[in-house]
């Protein structure tokens, strides 16, 4: 019981991480149909940032402040790149973005180096928050769930009660006549760009220092906010929280679980010999197949439901 | 119907095959035929990824799974062979990766391929992922981290081939090369490559014409997929040794770079890129430590300035050099060149002074720009060449107009002689 509360509140503060990523991948690419490959790299970059800039003014005005630097990156690489490159059609905005995750893996590397680097947990936030049965719980945790979800309440407010926010989701559907009625739509989209990217931003600053800030963590989440994108339904607000939470308990459940295949037929009164072929395959251990599983569960939804979770078009 | 073996492409295709029989004489050196070697695996690759990209307009972040079975199976086949277990001649045994590629490809294509454009594009990653994952998982099949190791020189020697030294392995891959080129080539040709492009430029056209996109698609993937294969197993051959990341991501974006670079619009252009990127990945590597920054930066500057790639550059010069007018260009072009050299040079001494100032020794850190001595801890050397950078950049800005003037008044002229 002990381990499963733990590592269910674990989950959610990942997933809800993961949540983070892809609300702003989904908003973008419901809007613009531009599928953002850098997206992870404006995750890390707030992570950077964040290090970067608490060394000289602390944690609390890092926190805000390096999302604000990642937004700003964002609507320029909207402005001066994807616009650029938008009259040559999808693939090559794509390709874009996908250069641009290369580019900008090289910078970190450039200015950072390759190691990891010493990005802490605040230390008014290094305590116990409680002790469930044996486990204590990192307040850090507490305060990474409150981040996201009041990151979540602002954006549906902004989404659902403000005036910008009407004209956003009328541009999703109906870009063109938001532009008859005057509204810049151009300029709505770089606005969704910069908000998306520096979601991703916040998401890195207050990720970076609960995981580990190095130049390999664009690449390692990068392609599980993909997955949740597709396993959620391309363009799905809704279908993405669902989805960052599955997957978020998945892959922290998975890791945490160290049963193989040989476990569970012995319950039922199987003995493999360990000399049989097939040994080594079904002595593969859950934790083992962790990485596998989110991409796993992809391809199966695929084969049954192309459109995910909460989608609406095939895409 | 036309005939299939005019004499353009016998005189063509005899050509190629003289070019890369006389190659190693030219390029002589040990360090020049691996090389040439690499570059003969890096076109097949190539041009087995234009395929699905240019004309299928499958956009693949995962091909390089099939290129990383096909090796693997190759490198099971040589040391089953080694073992004595079977017998099979080397100079075959890439067509062994090419069938592993192949039914690979119909079994994963058959998931992928049911959506084409950016949700293809992610799941074709979401699978390289997964198998990039398995194949740490599963370590009696791919090695674990050490990955698997073999010997070419194996079995009996097949018509005096032992495939020990270097030079009869660099023939093997100039010779398959060849055929698979000209392969693919000749698919572009046949019912199912016109298709593949309906299907590209309009999937609905092409189903109202009683054809299925999913399976054009799914054929067309399968086929690229042996290819790949094919490319993968020679990947084994030369270099004796395969480990995961020859399948993985780093490998499938590398490919995609490839072909964009060199231009997936003409069938040559991903060869173009091959070679290029070959020859840039260990040319750069030496000099620069920012060589990937590099290499990036040129990629997003093909797709924002010319996204049809350098093939498409060449492809539009053709016209003007038929009509003789080349000199017309001339003085623009050299004026540009001049203008982007003087950006260049102070583009990469910033980087190179931001990594030298970045790096860990204490003691002095200037190094040699190309024999100019430059010190990252003076401030004088960073105003120097910011200026340099600043002075090019606007060169570079009011040369751009020129040399769109020198094309509006050609193509003016083109048009008036009828070549266009």
């Amino acid at each position: 019981m002990e381990f499963f509360l733990v590592t269910l509140l674990n989950s959610l503060s990942y997933g809800l991480l993961l949540f983070m990523l892809s609300s702003g991948l989904t908003l973008i690419f419901s809007m613009m149909g531009v599928l953002n490959f850098a997206h992870a790299s404006f995750y890390m970059l707030g992570a950077y940032f964040a290090y970067q800039t608490g060394l000289h003014i602390g944690f609390w005005p890092a926190l805000f402040l390096s999302p604000v630097i990642v937004g700003v990156l964002g609507a320029a690489t909207e402005r001066f790149g994807l616009r650029t490159v938008h009259k040559f059609g999808h693939v090559a905005e794509l390709l874009f973005t996908f250069g641009l995750a290369y580019v900008i893996e090289e910078v970190v590397h450039l200015l950072w180096g390759r190691a990891p680097v010493d990005y802490r947990i605040p230390a008014e936030l290094d305590f116990t928050l409680f002790t469930l049965y044996t486990t204590q719980y990192p307040a850090y945790r507490g305060f990474m769930m409150l981040v996201s979800v009041g990151m979540l309440l602002v954006l549906y407010l902004v989404l659902t009660r403000t005036r910008i926010g009407l004209v956003i989701q009328a541009s999703l559907s109906h870009p063109e006549m938001v532009e008859s009625l005057g509204h810049n739509v151009p300029r709505v989209f770089m606005l969704v760009f910069a908000g998306g990217t520096a979601l991703a931003g916040l998401a890195g600053v207050i990720g970076g220092n609960a995981f580990i800030t190095e130049p390999g963590m664009a690449t390692a989440v990068g392609s599980i906010v993909f997955v949740v994108v597709v396993f959620g339904g391309m363009g799905s607000l809704g279908g993405a929280f669902l989805a960052s939470l599955i997957i978020g308990a998945l892959q922290t459940f998975s890791v945490a679980l160290d049963y193989s295949m040989l476990d569970v037929l012995a319950r039922v009164g199987i003995q493999i010999a360990p000399t049989s072929l097939w040994h080594g395959f079904w002595s593969i251990t859950i934790s083992q197949t962790a990485p596998v599983l989110p991409y796993l569960l992809m391809v199966l939804m695929l084969i049954v439901r192309p459109r995910g979770l909460m989608g609406t078009r095939e895409g | 119907m036309t005939r299939v073996l005019t004499t353009r492409r016998i005189v063509f295709w005899s050509a190629v095959a003289v070019a890369f029989a006389v190659l190693p004489f030219i390029f002589s050196q040990s360090f020049a035929l691996s090389m040439l070697s690499q570059m003969g695996i890096a076109i097949i690759f190539a041009l087995s990824y234009n395929m699905l990209l240019g004309q299928t307009g499958l956009l693949s972040f995962g091909h390089a799974v099939y290129f990383g079975l096909g090796a693997f199976f190759c490198a099971h086949a040589l040391n089953f062979i080694g073992a004595g277990k079977f017998w099979f001649p080397v100079t075959l045994v890439p067509l062994i990766g090419g069938l592993a590629g192949l039914v690979f490809g119909l079994l994963l294509g058959f998931v992928t391929t049911r959506r084409a454009g950016t949700p293809f594009a992610m799941i074709s990653l979401g699978i390289a992922e997964m198998v990039a994952a398995s194949a740490l998982m599963f370590t009696t099949f791919f090695g674990g981290e050490g990955g698997i190791a073999t010997n070419r020189a194996v079995g009996k020697a097949f018509l005096g081939l032992s495939y020990g030294p270097q030079i009869q392995v660099y023939y093997l891959i100039a010779g398959w090369c060849l055929v698979t080129m000209i392969a693919m080539f000749a698919l572009t040709r046949t019912p199912l490559g016109r298709m593949a492009n309906a299907v590209r430029d309009n999937p609905e056209r092409a189903k109202f014409v009683g054809y299925n996109p999913t399976r054009v698609r799914w054929l067309m993937m399968a086929l690229a997929s042996f290819f790949a294969g094919i490319g993968g197993g020679l990947a084994a051959i030369n270099y004796e040794i395969v480990t995961a990341e020859t399948l993985g991501l780093v490998a499938s974006g590398n490919v995609v770079l490839m072909a964009f670079i060199g231009g997936i619009g003409h069938f040559w252009g991903p060869i173009i890129g091959a070679v290029l990127v070959t020859l840039l990945q260990s040319a750069l590597s030496n000099y620069t430590q920012a060589w990937l920054l590099y290499f990036g930066l040129f990629f997003l500057v093909i797709i924002m300035f010319s996204p049809g790639g350098i093939a498409n550059l060449i492809a539009l010069h053709k016209p003007v050099w038929n009509a003789g007018l080349v000199k017309r260009l001339a003085p623009s072009y050299a004026i540009g060149a001049v203008a982007g050299l003087f950006m260049l040079a102070g583009f990469f001494a910033l980087i190179e002074m931001i990594y030298h100032f970045e790096a860990k020794e204490t003691s002095s850190k200037a190094f040699s720009y190309f024999g100019l001595m430059l010190d990252p801890m003076l401030a004088r050397y960073w105003i120097g060449t910011a200026i340099v950078f600043g002075i090019g950049v606007a060169l570079v800005y009011g040369v751009r107009k020129v040399v769109a003037r020198a094309w509006e008044n050609l193509t003016v002229e083109l048009q008036q002689k009828g070549a266009v």
